[in-house]
């Protein structure tokens, strides 16, 4: 593998990372966050002082700040999560940009706002690859089971979640933990791959970025999540000469999608190979009349 | 025979209006016990204190022998009440099928690590969820219909999808606020026999509000006559109707001879 494909594929994963703790919060439990890149942050520095100053391995270096950032999203979340929905949205807001000031305040630990240097170059493909797998797979069966109910439910309908029997608070913070946890463990892997960071990679614009792909790709949907990040990633990569104008796009994206699929490209529901092969089937196997398909759909 | 919940002197007051004043109920395991009364005379906003939505400003809600005043409304329902919601609160863009298998969540035991690892239990818990959520959809009349999103479905089968939804929690006592909503008399009829049905299969004691006269008197062992938050009248439907308070909340003070 090409160091630029290798690059890029790392870019893609820890991006694919990221977005997927935002899909839980905002696709599953409808809570917006606009601080997640402070939780990148967080990790990206945390594992950084934790490999350099300390000597601390790679891996467990990554597990212990992603759990610090889920602990901060923790306390965060006792604090906010009480709040009206848009005010936690401001919140979260307050919290990452009071992270990014932070980290280039305090200039003899993290380097300032001149940034981060020479963090040992840990990230790798196969740490990346397996570290999606797990991301993926853990969200996948956390939403597919009595957990992910629990935030589908408070997305829907939190009056009748509570009546139920769902602790709707507990519920949303697990939500805010777990996409926390998530963000810094992305953050980990980014800084071990760049092995220089500056606040300014985790600004506000960041945590818009993962919140837009997560909308893109379809809320309610993982796969769609995925889809949404391979988009945002890899576009940009094709067309560098537009990079410049990136948030542009993005603005543009979002408008598009919300005015002409309010679902996202995948909303609620998920890639299904078989749903594929059905659909396909009925085009071209039994290529029924049009109309054949509203009338099959009504009963 | 047990006494499954006491009330004593509930009130809560909007600002200056008096929603409900000095309730007071003693409701026997078993029963099913009617609440009527005009337009904003606070029979929901009782279910609403009951069930933890509102915090009491005076008085005590012992169900079971348990202090449940001032609880939040997941850890009641927990305990065992179940309710429906005058103006249907389903999870609109779910199957009715994924509503009332939500709501049997409290049924499940494994925890995340053994959700991570699709474990023996996990499967197991599952598929009994699921079986459960089935059956409950048929006592209701609607297992043809689990796959069809809940916000698609005829209103009459909103309000009964609602009660297999309360059901689901395998509640104690289960709270209907205005099931007949919107039903002609045939169908109230039809809801009269279902509601006992449910009541008796699955040991049930019911606080039902309902405008529908008849619905009521088919239906309930007693019922409470509210106005303005006051409690008027109490007794078996038969002698409440012939109440001369009760004629004059319905009907205006001139109807009573
Ligand atoms: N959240 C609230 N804020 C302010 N006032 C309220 C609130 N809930 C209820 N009320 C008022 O309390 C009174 C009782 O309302 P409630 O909904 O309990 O009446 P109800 O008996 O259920 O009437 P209906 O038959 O119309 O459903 C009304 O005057 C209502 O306007
Ligand atoms: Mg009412």
């Amino acid at each position: 593998m090409s160091s630029y494909v290798e690059g890029v594929a790392i870019l893609l994963g820890l991006n694919i990372i990221a977005v997927l703790g935002v899909s839980i919060l905002t696709g599953f439990t409808r809570l917006f966050s606009f601080g997640n890149a402070g939780f990148m942050a967080i990790g990206a520095y945390g594992s950084a002082i934790l490999t350099t100053k300390y000597g601390i391995p790679f891996i467990p270096a990554i597990i212990i700040s992603a759990a610090f950032s889920g602990l901060i999203a923790y306390l965060i979340g006792a604090l906010t999560l009480k709040l009206r929905g848009d005010y936690f949205l401001i919140a979260t807001l307050g919290f990452g940009e009071s992270v990014r000031v932070l980290f280039a305040y305090i200039e003899p630990i993290t380097g300032g706002a001149r940034g981060f240097t020479a963090i040992p170059k840990y990230t790798n493909f196969y740490i990346t690859a397996i570290s999606v797998v797990i991301a993926f797979i853990f969200a996948w069966n956390l939403v597919h089971s009595k957990t992910g109910r629990d935030l589908i439910a408070v997305r829907e309908q939190e009056a009748a979640a509570e009546a139920v029997g769902i602790n709707t608070f507990a519920s949303k913070q697990l939500a805010f933990v777990i996409s926390a946890v998530y963000a810094g463990w992305a953050g980990a892997l980014y800084s071990h791959n760049l092995t220089f960071i500056t606040p300014e990679m985790f600004n506000l614009a960041k945590s818009a970025e993962l919140t837009i792909t997560t909308v893109i790709g379809g809320l309610g949907s993982l796969t769609g999540s995925v889809l949404g990040t391979l988009l945002v990633t890899l576009l940009p990569e094709l067309f560098r000469s537009l990079a410049s104008y990136r948030m542009l796009i993005y603005g543009i994206a979002v408008v598009a999608v919300i005015v002409l699929k309010p679902d996202g490209l995948y909303g609620y529901r998920e890639f299904s190979i078989n749903r594929i092969i059905s659909y396909l089937k009925k085009v071209f196997v039994k290529a029924p009349k049009k109309g054949a398909d509203i009338v099959e759909r009504n009963t | 025979m047990n006494e499954i919940l006491k009330i004593e002197k509930l009130s809560k007051y909007f600002g200056g209006v008096k929603a409900v004043h000095n309730f007071n109920l003693s409701l026997q395991e078993g029963k099913i016990h009617g609440l009527i009364g005009p337009n904003g005379a606070g029979k929901t906003t009782i279910f609403n204190l009951i069930t933890g939505i509102y915090k009491p400003m005076d008085g005590n809600i012992i169900f079971c022998n348990q202090d449940i005043t001032g609880k939040k409304p997941y850890s009641i329902a927990r305990l065992g009440i179940g309710r429906t919601f005058q103006n249907i609160k389903l999870f609109a863009n779910l199957t009715a099928l994924q509503n009332v298998i939500i709501a049997g969540n409290q049924d499940i035991t494994y925890n995340l690590l053994e959700s991570f690892l699709r474990t023996v239990k996990f499967r197991k818990e599952e598929k009994s969820l699921r079986e459960k959520a089935m059956m409950l959809l048929e006592t209701v009349g609607l297992a043809d219909m689990a796959d069809k999103m809940a916000s698609n479905l005829p209103y009459g089968h909103q309000r009964k999808l609602e009660i297999a939804r309360a059901l689901a929690l395998n509640p104690r006592l289960l709270l209907l606020d205005e099931p007949a909503a919107g039903m002609n008399t045939e169908e109230s009829k039809e809801l009269v026999t279902f509601i006992y049905d449910i009541k008796e299969r699955f040991n049930l004691t019911i606080l039902i509000i309902e405008h529908h006269m008849d619905v009521i008197s088919n239906l309930c062992d007693e019922c409470t006559v509210l106005n303005f938050g006051e409690t008027i009248c109490r007794g078996c439907p038969s002698t409440v109707k012939r109440d001369r308070l009760v004629i004059e909340a319905y009907l205006g003070e001139e109807y009573v001879c």
